[in-house]
């Protein structure tokens, strides 16, 4: 397939419902995938990932809605019918054939020639030509996830979804076949449509990442633009963690917006605030708020809070992550590279806390701080 | 751990109870009927038997009873093949669309082993009376003749087996249909396979245990069964299970009915052996 990655087979999702009796999974969720990229769905459980890509599957129906790939409607195509291929969640491999016929059965159905040809290079490529005749109990966890991805992929699909493929293999093997993923994505060039409720894996994998949240899309976005400047106190605690201080907005100042902070106050970039209402919530993360001793010059031409008190000291290595109690009661947490130059402070020290006005967000006060925190 | 000398027999102790078991009520039993068939025929229970190593008795009943014997396979073999289809479709649809009425129509399957055999069959001779409603409306219809009818004939017989030995078709094909992943199906849909293709590719051979346990189940019960042919049958269609009943039973011809009988048993155990081969089953069972 060596056509040019044009819109002419990208995914489009448009207004997109699924409701299970009274229960809807899916709410008018609109997405657009380029042909070619790596596109993650991130979500907790639950929130109706899985639901999606079975409907792009053409395995389960939406209740409203269409799904188009190019300029052709597959809202209601046989799942058989599409050029569509996954990687479920729990593999799903034939257990009565091999390895080479589970890879072979999709060519097989579609009488596709040079089988075998194509089979050798797949089994190649996800290096199990050694296994081809074995059956799938008989491997390993990370062997059966390559063959469920070798099986899908060997059809050349438009779209490759692929959900949670990588959920029940231990963290080194996560990480090997990320890489590996990524590898073949970019050597193959197909869509591939990623489903994780892992964030790092998200951000490390994906070129656009949606968040979903209770069967609606939060945000989306390039990994880096969801993270700095996040939409919704769900993305902004889902991706990574963000300190959340309910503040007042003040008023315009040029591009940026003021806003009172529990008596401070600080400057938040135009396109950085996204609360509709006087109301919002304040957010900084972690790695992005400088500390330092009282009175000590800090390199933040910004937001200054004076009268913080370190709470707990956790060092981790690469950095030393604080919490500081702030006058007004909030801990806030503050992450600082371990570069060697300064000294890591004591619990019980008074501190200084800044950060850069281009850092913060600002996002709406009717929304949950604690939404998208995840309780493990 | 515990000493060794203990170990060495708790091993053959745990095996008594089921070898004394198999040697009371199989390998006894077994011993006594091969015996029986090598008796001398001659001999009649007045008189008593004599153990003469006579092999001719096997030629001599299967040149008087080879007709009974291929009718036997040949009902047995139809009846089962009845039974899968049937059995089957049953399964499958208890098993993938039963939902939550799955126990309760597994209940209705077994439901006529709460009456007795003798009766249950005894009630298709009314069904298949000439004047029940099968037969009359199969004559209007045209089907049969005005003049035809099916008690007594091999059809009698060959439903008669179906329906008593149906449970034991579908209860088997129901464990191993259950236990398979819909997943599965859906991931050969996904793969290009019409539900059609993707029953033949996937669901049909992860059920094989099932067909096989299933037409074992069924065939080898109904090929020595004599009950269905003596109630639905007609005289001239004696299955082996009849003459065999009746050799021991009326004749008393021990040596006879040894023979037919050993001789039933190497059949069935030829045929299941050369099945299993075929079916490519013999590390699923
Ligand atoms: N067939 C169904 N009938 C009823 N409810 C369903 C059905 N399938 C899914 N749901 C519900 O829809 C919601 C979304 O399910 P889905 O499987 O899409 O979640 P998910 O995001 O993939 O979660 P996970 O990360 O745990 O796999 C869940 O609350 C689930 O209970
Ligand atoms: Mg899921």
């Amino acid at each position: 397939m060596s056509q040019a990655s044009d819109g002419s087979r990208s995914l489009h999702l448009s207004q997109v419902t699924k409701e299970f009796a009274a229960f809807t999974a899916v709410k008018s969720i609109d997405l657009e995938v380029p042909h070619g990229s790596f596109f993650a769905l991130l979500g907790p459980s639950g929130c109706g990932k899985t639901t999606t890509l079975r409907m792009v599957a053409g395995l389960e129906t939406p209740t409203s809605g269409s799904i188009r790939i190019g300029d052709t409607d597959i809202t209601y195509a046989k799942p058989y019918q599409r050029p569509v291929n996954t990687v479920f969640q729990s593999y799903a491999l034939f257990p009565h054939l091999d390895i080479y016929e589970n890879v072979a059965f999709g060519l097989r159905r579609r009488r596709s020639p040079e089988v075998d040809r194509q089979v050798k290079e797949m089994l190649e490529l996800v290096e199990l030509t050694s296994q081809a005749r074995k059956k799938p109990p008989q491997l390993s966890g990370g062997q059966q996830q390559r063959v469920a991805l070798a099986r899908a992929l060997i059809n050349r699909p438009d779209v490759l979804l692929l959900d949670e493929p990588l959920g029940a293999l231990d963290l080194k093997l996560r990480r090997a076949m990320q890489l590996e993923l990524k590898r073949i994505q970019t050597e193959v060039g197909l869509t591939f449509i990623h489903v994780t409720h892992d964030q790092e894996e998200a951000m490390t994998m994906a070129d656009t990442i949606a968040v979903m949240n209770a069967g609606e899309i939060e945000q989306m976005g390039a990994p880096n633009d969801l993270y700095e400047n996040p939409k919704t106190t769900f993305v902004a605690n889902f991706l990574g963690q963000s300190n959340l201080i309910a503040g007042k907005v003040l008023g315009p100042d040029g591009d940026f917006v003021k806003v009172d902070m529990h008596g401070v106050t600080v400057s938040i970039p135009v396109s950085r605030a996204h609360a509709a209402g006087a109301d919002g919530w304040i957010g900084i993360r972690p790695e992005k708020v400088l500390i330092a001793a009282v009175g000590e010059e800090i390199d933040a031409p910004g937001n200054h809070l004076d009268g913080g008190i370190v709470t707990d000291v956790s060092f981790v290595g690469v950095s030393t992550q604080y919490l500081v109690r702030m006058p007004w009661g909030q801990e806030l947490q503050v992450f600082e590279q371990n570069t060697g130059r300064r000294r890591l402070f004591a619990k019980g020290e008074t501190v200084d806390l800044s950060w850069r006005p281009e850092y913060a967000f600002l996002l709406d006060a009717s929304q949950d701080v604690t939404a998208g925190i995840e309780d493990d | 751990m515990a000493r060794p000398g203990r170990n060495r027999y708790t091993g053959y102790l745990l095996l008594a109870p089921g070898a004394l078991w198999l040697a009371a009520f199989f390998v006894i039993p077994f011993y006594s009927l091969v015996s029986a068939s090598l008796f001398d025929p001659n001999g009649s229970v007045l008189t008593g038997y004599k153990m003469t190593f006579h092999v001719a008795n096997f030629a001599t009943v299967i040149r008087v009873y080879h007709s009974e014997l291929f009718r036997s396979l040949w009902y047995a073999g139809l009846a089962t093949l009845i039974c899968l289809v049937i059995g089957y479709v049953l399964a499958y649809a208890i098993a993938f669309k039963g939902g939550r009425w799955r126990n309760l129509l597994l209940v209705l399957v077994i439901a006529p082993f709460f009456t007795s055999f003798l009766l249950r069959t005894l009630s298709w001779k009314l069904i298949l009376s000439d004047h029940g409603f099968v037969v009359s409306t199969l004559q209007n219809l045209h089907l049969i003749g005005s003049n035809q009818h099916l008690l007594n004939t091999w059809f009698a017989v060959v439903a008669g087996i179906v329906y008593n030995f149906l449970p034991f078709m579908v209860l088997p094909l129901y464990a191993s249909l259950e236990k398979i992943d819909g997943r599965l199906v859906e991931a050969a849909n996904d793969l290009y396979a019409s539900p059609f293709t993707a029953f033949f590719k996937v669901t049909w051979p992860l059920s094989l245990p099932g067909v096989v346990a299933g037409t074992l189940l069924t065939f080898i019960p109904s090929a020595g069964d004599y009950i269905n042919q003596t109630l639905l049958g007609s005289p001239g269609g004696r299955m082996v299970g009849n003459v065999i009943q009746s050799l021991f039973t009326t004749t008393q011809d021990y040596a006879g009915a040894g023979a037919l009988s050993v001789i039933l048993m190497v059949v069935i155990i030829g045929l299941v052996l050369v099945y299993i081969r075929k079916a490519g089953t013999e590390e699923l069972i």
